[in-house]
């Protein structure tokens, strides 16, 4: 096995865990709750993409004309044509899956979450439960048990140091990372990212100050959202099918990776998505343990959070006596 | 004065405290005898009782865990895992020593007994009913070992519960659970079934479902003893305010340890009699999907309240058999309407905007209201009763807790309106 | 001369380079009441914390009857002897207040009584929680709170919260009693009546009691020693009146 090819793997897979992680993170650190329908709003993003380009007429036979333009005015081959058109309706469809997630998110957060700001934090993760469920039962409704593939283009292989890596690999990993530096950017140097932090530290003190707090966390749950449809793009870039319970296990695994890192610290978010893109990689090249692959990385955070009970990065409360 | 008059108030039998088991036990013993004349012949509806003992143990020893030391576990159903394949495991060993009762075994296992007179009594006592015995033995055996292994699967997620609270324990049960229903579908094939499914003896469906509602009674009891006792009100010490528990000289390790490994030996007997329903065990049916339909029946219930864990453990368990035969073809619409109720009901009950109005219209309000209790403090405290919705401790930001813990401690005081 | 009952040598804690407390010398005798004084974040409630093993000291011991009690765990320090109230008042709230007393009396040696004890309902259980019922109510009543013993602990009011607190750490039958703030939000009516209570314990428990306090008329009425701190170290130490009076201690307080 190469070691470049295992790294760009497990960073790739480390940066679709850290895109989710982030949204867990963030939500957490600002609204103090446990988001745990986050998951599920990876798979809403998924189906989005589903409609866009299977489902609602005429796209098709759109893409069929734009591929055929291609084909006579710039001279391209039937096959690249046909590919460059579907990875740019992928493309719309992620923005439009992206802002469907947001809107979701928002709603999600005004009806279930909002009204319970103040209730026991048991009370929302509950709710949060029966907000997974729905979605969840809902899709299944609508698109029915079965797997279904959507297509989003194929991005080809390029050689690397003389390795052969799919270019999907690295578009994840060039991507996280832009949107990683990007969330770290906007929390440092905006107003509004200051405002999230201040909202994180102390809620009360930061609607002293006069920040609309009701405004930072609904825009909270837009962004993690936003990065949950990415995370979705990222999962069916991969070629893997989409059910209703998508969402789940990499939900709950991004959720690890969040603890891991120290759930509420963004850099936390990516250090942790990243350490268990890592660990999971590595484990699935050995034979041996690949099996327990799952179990390894929930070890990793059993031991991690024995070590350090606040996460890699998270802050240490001191409990006030 | 009046109190010391009073010698034993703790002896004394207030049947609001026992009506609970003593309900269980009732339907044991009727739906006992009517399966055992043949009034009730219908396997599925049996089987949806076996479906609801088995719910009540879960919920009952989750609420211990959740309601009464206020941590939060997503992993019984990993408990309930081990106990299923570990306690399948025993049976499975076990049972060839049945082959002795067949007919013929039977016959030859007389004759080569040297000593008459049990032979002669083995012989009254027939090879049937012998076999039934060693039967409810052994199933009885596998549910304490089942229990057991459970219990150290409990103390050993306890030892995180030491260091961690909250959501990181949350997700360390959730962890837990996962790790253990992986674990026994990569174990080896020939012992655990692997990916294909665990085979188990399966227990006469007639009979199963009795044996499991006195393991309902026996749990029920035990649990409510503990809890209305001293070791109870340190469990619950450390939920209200740990710091408080530990400058009180309460072992708290040692609390948290006893109270997962009970929960956990529950869940495990639970599991045994899962795997006795079962012909094959698969490991799919653990996975943490389970644990939070699990925790959302505790919560439904009321935490920290054991009659409101065992009615909703009851009702949810029914609607979900009641409705998947109703909707048939649209049956997915059932956990959709599951979804949306759950919502509602936790807003509803939770909203600190809607406290004014819950107070006045909650049910408990308007039965206050028709049978006005007086309080007399010379009465002799039944304190134990007062267990009041809580909040679990995941808050971790102390300003917040302080701020606004009081709301949902004193918004919810449903009786307080009958009793001034 | 009455035996010494808490004795703290030398005794610091730093946070993260912080100083919250250094150079601490106290001596507590038999019965004695002794107040700890200082401006807010002079580092009183750590020394508590120290004490009851909340925080580990840095440096420093601490001894209760000549029992090196440093750096031991909070459970352990209570079965020792040592109890303490909080500042923030830290009851149990979902229980009733006799509740809250019982479990202070949870590991008093004579309401010994196992887990399957209890769990089986063996004869033990009934005596013993008979017997810490009594009990219970005797504590109560020592803070005249035995009318109210069924009601949930939340639903007191302030004042009876505190004594409440006070009533549970005085079940767990302690040496050494840690009173933080005990008049903290009481009208003068409650202040005066909680004075008579803190000297009812020492006198019917023999109980010697170290507590912190702002109200300077409760110090100076109930104390017989003082020890001011400001900034983590010792402004003045002695005698209730002249510790007071000293000018750094005024000056402290005032901040000139």
């Amino acid at each position: 096995m190469n070691i470049l090819d295992i790294i760009i793997n497990s960073l790739s897979t480390g940066g679709t865990y850290a895109m989710i992680a982030l949204g867990y993170t963030m939500v957490y650190g600002i609204a103090k709750m446990l988001n745990f329908a986050h998951g599920d709003i990876i798979m809403v993003g998924a189906y989005t993409m589903l409609v866009c380009i299977n489902r609602i007429p005429y796209t098709t036979k759109l893409g069929n004309m734009v591929a055929d333009m291609l084909v006579k005015q710039c001279g391209l081959e039937e096959k690249v044509a046909a590919n460059i058109t579907v990875i740019a309706f992928g493309i719309i469809s992620l923005i439009i899956a992206v802002i469907v997630c947001m809107l979701l998110g928002m709603i999600v957060e005004k009806l279930a979450y909002k009204p319970l700001r103040g209730a026991s934090p048991l009370a929302v993760l509950i709710t949060a439960i029966g907000v997974s469920y729905l979605l969840q039962s809902a899709a299944q409704i609508i698109f029915g048990p079965n797997q279904q593939n959507v297509p989003v283009g194929d991005f080809g292989k390029s050689k690397l140091f003389g390795v052969e890596i799919s270019n999907y690999l690295i578009i994840t990993l060039v991507v996280s990372v832009v949107v990683m530096v990007g969330l770290t950017l906007f929390i440092k140097l905006t107003r509004t990212g200051r405002a999230m932090v201040a909202v994180s530290e102390d809620k009360g003190a930061a609607q002293l100050m006069g920040i609309n707090v009701n405004a930072i966390i609904t825009l909270t749950f837009a962004i993690g959202s936003a990065l949950a449809a990415l995370a979705a793009y990222f999962t069916l870039i991969k070629n893997v099918g989409i059910t209703n319970n998508m969402g789940a296990m990499p939900g709950i695994k991004a959720f690890t990776a969040a603890v891991i890192g120290g759930i509420g610290s963004v850099p936390g978010a990516m250090v942790g998505g990243i350490l268990l893109g890592v660990i999971e990689t590595v484990a699935t090249k050995i034979p041996v343990i690949a099996p327990y692959k799952d179990a390894i990385s929930f070890l990793v955070l059993v031991i991690i959070l024995l070590v350090k009970p606040s996460g890699l990065l998270g802050k240490k409360r001191r409990e006030k006596v | 004065m009046a109190n010391t008059v009073k010698k034993s108030s703790s002896r004394q039998f207030k049947l609001k405290y026992h009506i609970n088991y003593m309900l269980v036990a009732l339907v044991a013993v009727v739906l006992g005898i009517m399966s055992k004349t043949g009034v009730i012949t219908s396997r599925s509806s049996l089987e949806v009782l076996q479906q609801i003992a088995i719910a009540i143990l879960l919920t009952v020893s989750l609420s211990v865990v959740v309601g009464f030391l206020g941590e939060l576990s997503l992993g019984h159903a990993g408990f309930m895992c081990v106990g299923a394949f570990l306690g399948g495991k025993f049976a499975n060993d076990l049972y060839p020593l049945l082959d002795v009762f067949k007919k013929r075994e039977f016959s030859e296992f007389l004759e080569k007994i040297d000593y008459k007179p049990l032979a002669d009594l083995l012989e009254k006592i027939g090879y049937e009913r012998l076999n039934d015995t060693s039967e409810l033995l052994i199933l009885i055996a596998c549910m304490i070992v089942g229990g057991i292994f459970a219990a150290l699967a409990g103390l050993i997620v306890g030892l995180p519960a030491l260091r961690l609270r909250g959501d990181y324990l949350a997700i360390v049960t959730l962890a837990f659970g996962e790790i253990v229903h992986n674990m026994f579908m990569t174990a080896p094939e020939d012992i655990f079934g692997g990916p294909s499914g665990f085979k188990t003896p399966k227990y006469d469906i007639y009979s199963l479902f009795i044996i499991a509602l006195v393991a309902v009674v026996i749990c029920i009891i035990l649990v409510q003893n503990i809890m209305r006792s001293k070791h109870g009100r340190a469990i619950t010490s450390i939920r209200d305010s740990e710091i408080a528990a530990r400058a009180t000289g309460i072992n708290v390790t040692k609390y948290k340890l006893i109270v997962f490994m009970v929960a956990a030996f529950f869940a495990g007997v639970a599991g045994v009699l899962y795997s006795f329903t079962q012909t094959k065990v698969q490991t799919e049916h653990f996975t943490y999907i389970y644990s939070i339909e699990i925790l959302v029946m505790v919560v439904l219930g009321g935490m920290g309240n054991i009659n409101g864990a065992i009615i909703s453990a009851v009702l949810i368990t029914f609607l979900d058999n009641w409705l998947r035969g109703v909707l048939g073809e649209k049956a997915i619409f059932h956990k959709l309407i599951y979804a949306v109720v759950l919502i509602i009901i936790v807003v509803y009950n939770n909203a600190p905007a809607l406290k004014s109005f819950r107070e006045k219209y909650s049910l408990s309000a308007l039965m206050g209201n028709i049978f006005k209790k007086k309080n007399d403090p010379a009465k002799p405290g039944d304190d134990e009763a007062k267990w009041h919705r809580v909040p679990t401790k995941i808050e971790i930001d102390e300003v917040l807790s302080t701020k606004i813990q009081r709301d949902p401690t004193t918004s919810i005081k449903p009786d307080k309106g009958g009793k001034k | 001369m009455s035996k010494t009952v808490l004795k703290i040598e030398n005794l610091g804690i730093t946070f993260g380079g912080l100083k919250a407390v250094q150079h601490l010398d106290l001596e507590v005798k038999e019965k004695q009441l002794y107040g700890l004084v200082g401006p807010n974040g002079a580092g009183k409630t750590t020394v508590f914390n120290m004490l009851t093993g909340v925080y580990k000291p840095t440096e420093g011991k601490f001894y209760l009857e000549d029992k090196n009690l440093t750096g031991k765990s909070q459970q352990y320090i209570n079965h020792k002897g040592i109890a303490r109230t909080f500042q923030n008042i830290r009851l149990f709230n979902n229980m009733t207040v006799i509740s809250n007393v019982l479990v202070g009396l949870h590991y008093q040696p004579e309401f010994k009584c196992g887990f399957f004890t209890s769990m089986f309902r063996l004869p033990r259980h009934f005596k013993v929680e008979d017997a810490m019922r009594e009990k219970a109510k005797e504590i109560l009543r020592v803070v005249g709170l035995e009318e109210e013993r069924n009601n949930l602990s939340c639903n007191l009011p302030y004042g009876k919260q505190r004594k409440l607190e006070i009533a549970r750490a005085l079940a767990t039958n302690p040496k050494l009693l840690l009173l933080d703030e005990p008049a903290a939000g009481m009208n003068p009516q409650e202040t005066a009546d909680l004075m008579d209570i803190v000297r009812r314990i020492r006198d019917e428990y023999n109980m010697t009691i170290l507590l912190i306090e702002h109200d300077m008329k409760f110090v100076s009425g109930l104390c017989d020693e003082v020890t001011v701190l400001n900034f983590g170290t010792v402004l003045a130490q002695g005698d209730t009146k002249t510790a007071l009076n000293d000018p750094e201690v005024i000056k402290a307080y005032i901040g000139g």
